[in-house]
């Protein structure tokens, strides 16, 4: 044990950079710990202070109907959102030739680019008066099943329509992540399944989509965080009740608990304020649960990923 | 920068100089000149007027404020819309020397301290800015309709659900009323104008309405939800069989309801919304520099219009700075005067106050110390 390792020599400029990184490494921790302290402590006086005629069940039976429309619109987008995004994913990586490819993927960022204010007036202005007629036509003839069943809107500003905008406000980030994916399955896999016989969808059905299926699951919650927290979309084009309802094209939706904050909060005053961070404060506990479950699904599934 | 700086310690000296002269010798005729000529050549007021309150007046302070910084170049006024609850509340911890509010001073916050005024002295207040609110439908074919208040809360309340109803076809003969739900649209934000037009429903139809005046919709009610102005408007619009309630100059071309006074109908305007605010009587037990007034939702005077929201000028009756309390005699003059309605009317759409309001106004004004 005479040979000392000779030790790794340390510039100045070294430290100073590994340092910097340092820093910008835990202002995320910092941030994120921040954000929840502000949240944690800003929502005690809801519980602690007089009683809110908002709320006057409790808190909980005040907010679940907020959970409730939050899930339920962000699973209504990612419904119509993932086959959609994995189509486009298909079409851009394995179908189109080269040089459309390349637009539509152009064109499919610049949806991403489109500020959510402005998706919730085209939602209200174009795609609910658009979509009205429709409305009324399943409404009638596929009423008995549940969640197209009850009084149809007038005006189309619905739960659906609500999906429909999320859908498209995700579906960019979702087609780019699932696209990538699909490019990096393994040129022999693919190959080799065309050299067996197989048709172009059965490579795509046996080499491509199980290589990208923990792409796909994690697209599929990114979008779903995106969905979950949108705001502006949802407080423009939802027409909101405190009421928990499966319908989906009725005028009595439950509200997302981010829209409803925005709806409510310019005019609330003493502890209402408190009770609007109380329920963020839960928005942020079902956000970061959606995204334990994707990491871990993601990780359960590491034999897929892109490393083999 | 510098040269601002130059510019305005040079204004705010000559405005020393001139206020000093004026104060021992010709207080009398200064005031007597300035109510002669209104134009440009009055008094070089200097300083800065802050306010808050009521994001229901938003547009017409700042018709006010671009009006009256022309006329006196030397005043900056800001008004921070933050609502009416926060602005009287600022108002009551000293940061600001003038509120906007939709609703009048509560008893408990009269009770109060005050700190912009001086020790021991309490604000007044005077309706302001009146605001009729439109009921607005989408009926194809149909610009008016008579509605007395039990319909229009049946409506709302949605225990009429077609337009073809008996009580919406017995006011309108002669109107062709299709059979076709009603989609009733209220607010899904909390808003004064909620607020207002659900004590109306409350006052005039107590047995339908029965929750009387509220900001945030029971969804016992059902009806259709959208956020702010705007919204109502564009739902309303975008689809049929619609009705909602909209402040009045944002609606447009759409139907309007012309609701049962006495015997008559009557169909929004300006002067009858001013006129419901004459008829309606004061709040009682309040000092004589107090004009909250309880509108009365169910008066019978002819041609008054009680779908209105009204929203006060509050401000200190004896100001702890005399500075401020030039600036605010000033500066409410403006408001209350002819000149300074029609500005905001002309840029926002509201209903300017009557003369007589402007006469009782004005004397407490002119009482500012």
């Amino acid at each position: 044990m005479t040979d000392v390792k000779p030790k790794a020599v340390r510039r100045l400029g070294d430290i100073v950079f590994a340092n910097l990184t340092f820093l910008a490494g835990i202002s995320i921790l910092l941030t994120l710990a921040t954000v929840a302290a502000f949240l944690f402590a800003q929502s005690v006086p809801a519980f602690t202070g007089e009683p809110i005629e908002a709320a006057e069940n409790g808190f909980w039976a005040y907010v679940f109907p907020f959970i409730f429309g939050t899930v339920y619109a962000s699973v209504i987008a990612l419904a119509i959102a993932t086959p959609l995004a994995i189509g486009i994913a298909l079409y851009i990586s394995h179908f189109a030739n080269r040089r459309f490819s390349q637009i539509l993927g152009y064109a499919v960022d610049l949806l991403a680019a489109i500020p959510s204010v402005v998706y919730g007036l085209w939602g209200i202005l174009v795609l609910a008066p658009f979509l009205t007629p429709s409305y009324r036509w399943l409404n009638e003839n596929l009423g008995w099943v549940p969640v197209f069943g009850g009084q149809v809107s007038a005006t189309g500003r619905t739960m659906l329509t609500v999906g429909i905008v999320l859908a498209i406000m995700v579906l960019p980030i979702m087609a780019a992540l699932i696209r990538e994916v699909f490019l990096q399955t393994p040129r022999l896999h693919e190959e080799a399944a065309l050299a067996l016989g197989a048709t172009r969808w059965e490579m795509i059905k046996m080499a491509v989509l199980p290589f990208g299926r923990p792409g796909i699951i994690s697209a599929a919650m990114l979008g779903l965080g995106r969905a979950l927290g949108e705001t502006m979309a949802v407080a423009m084009v939802l027409s909101p009740a405190a009421v928990i309802s499966f319908d989906m094209l009725t005028s009595t939706n439950s509200n997302t608990i981010a829209a409803n904050i925005a709806l409510q909060f310019p005019e609330a005053g003493g502890n209402y304020t408190n009770l609007l961070i109380a329920t963020g404060l839960v928005l942020f506990g079902i956000t970061m649960v959606v995204n334990m479950i994707a990491r871990w699904v993601i990780s359960r599934r590491a034999e897929f990923s892109g490393a083999n | 920068m510098n040269n601002i700086l130059k510019l305005g310690a040079l204004a705010a000296a000559s405005t020393l100089v001139l206020a000093g002269c004026a104060a021992n010798e010709a207080a009398v005729e200064e005031t007597t000149s300035a109510t002669t000529d209104t134009t440009e050549t009055v008094v070089e007021l200097t300083g800065t007027l802050n306010g808050s309150g009521a994001s229901s007046m938003a547009a017409g302070q700042e018709a006010w404020i671009a009006a009256f910084q022309t006329a006196n170049p030397g005043v900056t006024v800001n008004y921070d819309p933050t609502g009416s609850g926060t602005g009287r509340k600022q108002f009551m911890e000293g940061a600001t020397s003038f509120t906007g509010s939709d609703s009048y001073w509560k008893e408990e916050e009269l009770g109060g301290e005050f700190p912009s005024c001086a020790a021991g002295t309490l604000p007044w207040e005077f309706p302001i800015w009146i605001s009729p609110i439109a009921v607005i439908f989408n009926l194809d074919g149909v610009s008016s309709l008579n509605m007395d208040g039990a319909t229009v809360a049946g409506i709302f309340a949605g225990e009429i659900t077609k337009w073809n109803d008996a009580a919406i076809a017995a006011a309108n003969p002669g109107v062709s009323l299709p059979d076709l739900t009603i989609t009733a649209v209220h607010r899904s934000d909390e808003s004064g104008t909620s607020k207002n037009f659900t004590d109306y429903l409350g006052a005039v139809a107590p047995d339908v309405w029965t929750v009387g005046a509220i900001e945030a919709w029971p969804a016992e009610y059902g009806g259709e939800g959208a956020q702010g102005t705007s919204g109502v408007v564009s739902a309303v619009s975008g689809g049929n069989g619609t009705i909602g309630y909209a402040d009045a100059s944002r609606a447009g071309d759409l139907g309007t309801v012309a609701v049962k006074v006495g015997s008559d109908y009557v169909a929004y305007s300006a002067e009858a919304a001013a006129a419901v605010v004459d008829a309606s009587p004061l709040v009682e037990g309040r000092e004589s520099y107090d004009l909250a007034t309880k509108i009365d939702r169910n008066t019978t005077a002819s041609g008054a219009y009680p779908i209105v929201l009204v929203s006060y000028l509050m401000g200190c009756n004896d100001y702890a700075d005399d500075a401020q309390a030039e600036l605010v005699r000033a500066w409410a003059s403006f408001l209350v005067s002819e000149e300074g309605q029609q500005a905001a009317a002309a840029s926002a759409g509201n209903a300017p106050i009557s003369a007589g309001l402007r006469a009782k106004a004005q004397a407490i004004i002119d009482a500012i110390k």
